[in-house]
């Protein structure tokens, strides 16, 4: 009895305290209010359309997933990807970070950048390139044809290699903080009372560093699942969820059908991230502040440090092998017959995807901010204050990332179709459906950065603050938003390379009037056109790099050197 | 007893290259008995974390020896070196509870598993530890934290025992009565160990000998005694307790062991130990606080103005200005005493038996 007293009496004083802020109050019912409508609201269409049949509520779809084909073979395709995405691009990420954490490998801010490289390109160039290099007509077509006869790259085998390459960075990303944040004095002890390098390793470092990987495992396997862009272009026959659902919904127009796979493909993806985020990083000993202590290289065995350098070595040249072919590729005149260099394809390019550019340039443009500020001030609020529902606030405003695109995409076709009690009008179609996805899709990673950066300001200096009369939003913006502006602009950087080359949700919310420069690559690629596909994939590329170069340029000016790719772990 | 157990032979360590280069340890040269607990001390930044960690393997020496018990150990890995170490943070295994902590060596040595029980549970009864097998690091407090890692270290039974700051993560009054139980262990098990602090105090009570370093170097090594009755420079009558310094000249020899200074025409006799000073030196004359007296105004004796006067219950604290310097002179059982006040003129009796002379240095302030 006196438990639920004392919680009522908390929540009233938590009420009565908001309510003596009324800005303060108002923001946190806005933000209920998007997330409710932009966020819970299109998945729960997803799941209800899932359940509709020829109008009528009827649950056979789900009867229907373990017997017919065209759910179960997507459903296992995706899974069995994902798990050999996941636990290739693991154990690539882990060599990486072990070499970049615990060697003296030579030229480490390089292998760094190469590995991260990734991150920032467009989803399928990689997948493009493979084309290129794999293909039928690919340069090292005939050259491999003779040492392993007749293969294709179409289909699972050229998947996995092509997501390892574009995944295996989110798991060196989660796996370096994790390596760098182990106490070096741990592995000084253990050597101290007489542990070889090998006892080291398997005793102190791998237990520590185990919900790390099993951490990295399940973000890649999400990020495979979900993927889009790779397997529309080099799937074949190897039909997987998030093509799938697209097709049936853009297709086929078989709502019903084309849910519930997107339902298929939704659920193991939340459970993964439930898994990441609730359990495997409860786990931990580890506490990833952002601040390295500082791990002490030791020379180490030959028999250690060559297979590891080797593997670094081959995954880079690997990298620049792909990444290389595609601006070699955008500079042949024809791709495997005439290898003249020219610059036609950019002029054609740029004819036909000015447009593309341009909208993808103005609705990122547009996206972009509103994400970074909405971000941080969710984040701020999680963190700083108590109020009924935090939590849940918490929850929701994560779950679109956890969310794949694909599910998010259809939710926003079936839930702004038509005018519902929460907007006056149809959304779909306008510029304001793809700028409000694109802001939903990319705002957890704002949150996260923002959480992070809060987390490590101490909350005696805002109650400082409090102390000499400022109200909370005075505290916000004198005090609080100057000491995290590094990680709101590193959080600005990745949202402007996500919006610029999103395409799995996206795909579903682009019009005749607003169309964005990934569709018009997809669209190249459909057409065979590889080398304006990459033309086009190249322009994208340097886009990015100039806006991070901008944003690194005006994060060195505001706050301490801040790495501007900041991945969520 | 050996006598040269451990042997630090010109030790140096050179951190960086060129103009950026920083001497960490500058020719470090030491003789460590068998069983004897010896103290670096030292500030910040005056080597001795830097000369621990290439006792313990963790730096390789940029040049110079090592030796423990006769054999050279200078580039030995640390995991095969004879010697354990107590981290400043402990170090403690996050992912294994006490028992775990404690028995890791052993088990990585291969030890029979009855084997390994009995000696983990005598060391734990040992520092104390009775009970708390199932515990993990986190469920610990400081100080049972601190003889995890002291129990984790000694189990070892390693030829030498490092300690790098072990107390400086407890509060003030643990730090006394742990650095006695460590005292204690380590004379009971007779282990040589070599003790890190910044701590003066610390090193005092607890060291067989103290070797003061600053930047680098070794600037004396002696029992608390002589460190503190004979210091042989400026930084360390400094650096150890509180010191009044005089200018002044050696005014005669009297003997070998007595000389006679002379403070601005005041005469005063100073026993030394050995002299090495010449008639005319430039010399401090080193005057701890309990080594004066305050008397009224006399002729023929050092004479200044109380400025300061601090009550401290078991002794009475004076600041006396004497011609632009400041001597602190503390006066045992005050009441027993004359009580001066501010503004006081007064003469300072020296208490010749417990003088010192150091050679005279320009202090950069």
């Amino acid at each position: 009895m006196n438990s639920s007293n004392r919680k009522i009496q908390e929540i009233t004083g938590n009420l009565r305290l908001i309510w003596k802020e009324p800005l303060l109050f108002v923001f946190i019912l806005a933000i209920f209010y998007f997330l409710l409508v932009f966020v819970v609201f299109p998945i729960f269409q997803v799941f209800k359309t899932s359940l509709i049949i020829d109008k009528q509520l009827n649950f056979s779809n789900y009867l229907a997933v373990f017997s017919k084909r065209y759910y179960y073979q997507p459903f296992f395709n995706s899974m069995l990807l994902g798990v050999y995405t996941a636990t290739i691009g693991t154990i690539i990420g882990f060599v990486f970070s072990y070499a970049l954490t615990r060697t003296p490998m030579p030229f480490k801010n390089f292998f760094r950048m190469t590995v991260t490289f990734p991150i920032i390109s467009p989803p399928f160039v990689v997948a493009l390139s493979a084309i290129l290099l794999l293909g039928r007509a690919g340069s090292l077509n005939s050259f491999l044809t003779k040492i392993i006869g007749d293969y294709t790259i179409y289909g699972l085998g050229g998947l996995i290699i092509v997501e390892t390459i574009a995944y295996a960075p989110t798991a060196f990303l989660v796996l370096y903080g994790i390596l760098q944040a182990i106490d070096p004095s741990l592995e000084e002890a253990s050597m101290d009372l007489g542990a070889s390098r090998a006892k080291v390793f398997y005793t102190i470092t791998l237990p520590l560093a185990t919900p790390g990987i099993a951490s990295a495992w399940l973000l890649v396997f999400i990020q495979s699942m979900a993927d889009f862009g790779n397997p529309m272009v080099i799937s074949g026959n190897f039909r997987v969820l998030s093509v799938q659902a697209f097709l049936q919904i853009t297709g086929m127009y078989d709502l019903s059908r084309g849910s519930t796979l997107a339902m298929l493909l939704f659920i193991p993806t939340i459970v993964a991230f439930f898994l990441q985020k609730y359990w495997v990083s409860r786990k931990s000993y580890v506490t990833v502040t952002g601040k390295p202590t500082g791990a002490t290289i030791k020379q180490l065995e030959w028999y250690i440090k060559l297979p590891v350098y080797f593997c670094c070595i081959i995954f880079t040249a690997i990298v620049f092998l792909f990444y290389g072919t595609i601006v070699h590729g955008s500079f042949q005149t024809l791709w495997g017959v005439n290898p003249t260099l020219t610059l036609k394809h950019y002029v054609e390019m740029y004819q036909v995807g000015k447009d593309y550019l341009i909208d993808s340039l103005v609705l990122s443009s547009i996206a972009t901010p509103i994400a970074g500020i909405i971000g941080i001030f969710i984040s701020f609020l999680v963190i700083r204050k108590k109020f009924i529902g935090r939590g849940v606030m918490e929850f929701i405003s994560m779950l679109t990332f956890a969310v794949p695109g694909t599910v998010v995409g259809i939710g926003y076709i079936l839930a702004f179709n038509q005018k519902t009690i929460f907007l006056p009008f149809v959304m779909t179609g306008t510029a304001w459906i793809i700028i409000i996805l694109l802001i939903f899709r990319n705002m957890p990673v704002g949150i996260r950065s923002g959480i992070a950066a809060l987390q490590q300001i101490d909350p005696s200096i805002e109650e400082a603050s409090t102390d000499l009369g400022a109200d909370s939003s005075t505290t916000f913006r004198r005090i609080t938003l100057p000491m995290i502006a590094p990680a709101f602009f590193s959080g600005l950087a990745y949202n402007f390379v996500k919006a610029m080359t999103a395409i799995s949700a996206v795909i579903f919310v682009v019009s005749g009037k607003w169309n964005l420069i990934t569709i018009a690559i997809l669209g190249f690629v459909d057409n065979s056109m590889y080398a304006q596909a990459a033309a086009m994939c190249n322009l994208l590329i340097v886009i990015v790099l100039i806006a991070l170069g901008i944003i690194q340029l005006a994060v060195n000016r505001i706050g301490k050197g801040v790495r501007t790719i900041d991945i969520v772990a | 007893m050996k006598q040269n157990y451990l042997v630090l032979k010109n030790l140096e360590k050179i951190f960086g290259s060129g103009k950026e280069s920083v001497k960490a340890v500058d020719k470090v040269n030491l003789e460590v008995k068998e069983g004897e607990l010896v103290t670096l001390l030292g500030p910040s930044g005056c080597g001795k974390t830097t000369a621990l960690r290439m006792i313990s393997g963790f730096e390789l020496p940029t040049s110079g020896k090592i030796f423990i018990d006769g054999e050279d150990v200078t580039t030995t890995p640390p995991n095969q070196r004879p010697t354990t170490m107590v981290f400043q943070n402990y170090a403690l295994f996050p992912h294994m509870n006490v028992y775990q902590n404690i028995a890791y060596g052993l088990k990585i040595h291969r030890m029979a598993e009855k084997d390994i029980r009995q000696r983990t549970e005598a060391i734990m009864d040992l520092v104390g530890l009775k009970g708390l097998n199932n515990r993990s690091p986190a469920q610990l407090s400081g100080g049972q934290q601190q003889r995890v890692s002291l129990a984790r270290s000694l189990i070892m039974e390693p030829k030498v025992l490092l300690l790098d700051e072990p107390l400086s993560n407890l509060d003030a009054k643990m730090r006394v009565s742990t650095r006695l139980e460590i005292r204690k262990i380590q004379q009971r098990v007779g282990i040589t160990s070599v003790y890190v602090t910044h701590d003066q105090e610390e090193a005092v009570t607890l060291s067989d000998r103290v070797v003061i370093m600053n930047a680098g170097k070794i600037q004396q090594v002696g029992t608390p005694q002589e460190i503190y009755a004979h210091p042989v420079n400026y930084f360390v009558a400094d650096f150890i307790g509180k010191a009044n310094f005089l200018e002044g000249r050696v005014a005669d020899i009297l003997s070998q062991e007595e000389i006679e200074v002379d403070i601005k025409g005041v005469k005063h006799k100073v026993s030394i130990p050995n002299n090495t000073f010449s008639e005319g030196d430039r010399i401090f004359l080193v005057i701890r606080p309990e080594s004066a007296d305050l008397e009224p105004k006399k002729p023929g004796a050092i004479t200044g103005l109380i400025s300061q006067v601090i009550y401290l219950g078991s002794r009475m604290v004076y600041e006396i200005e004497v011609e632009k310097n400041f001597l602190t002179v503390e006066i045992t059982n005050p009441q027993e005493h004359k009580i001066y006040s501010i503004g006081e003129e007064v003469s300072v009796i020296l208490k010749e038996k417990s003088l010192h002379v150091i050679p005279y240095e320009e202090i950069k302030k």
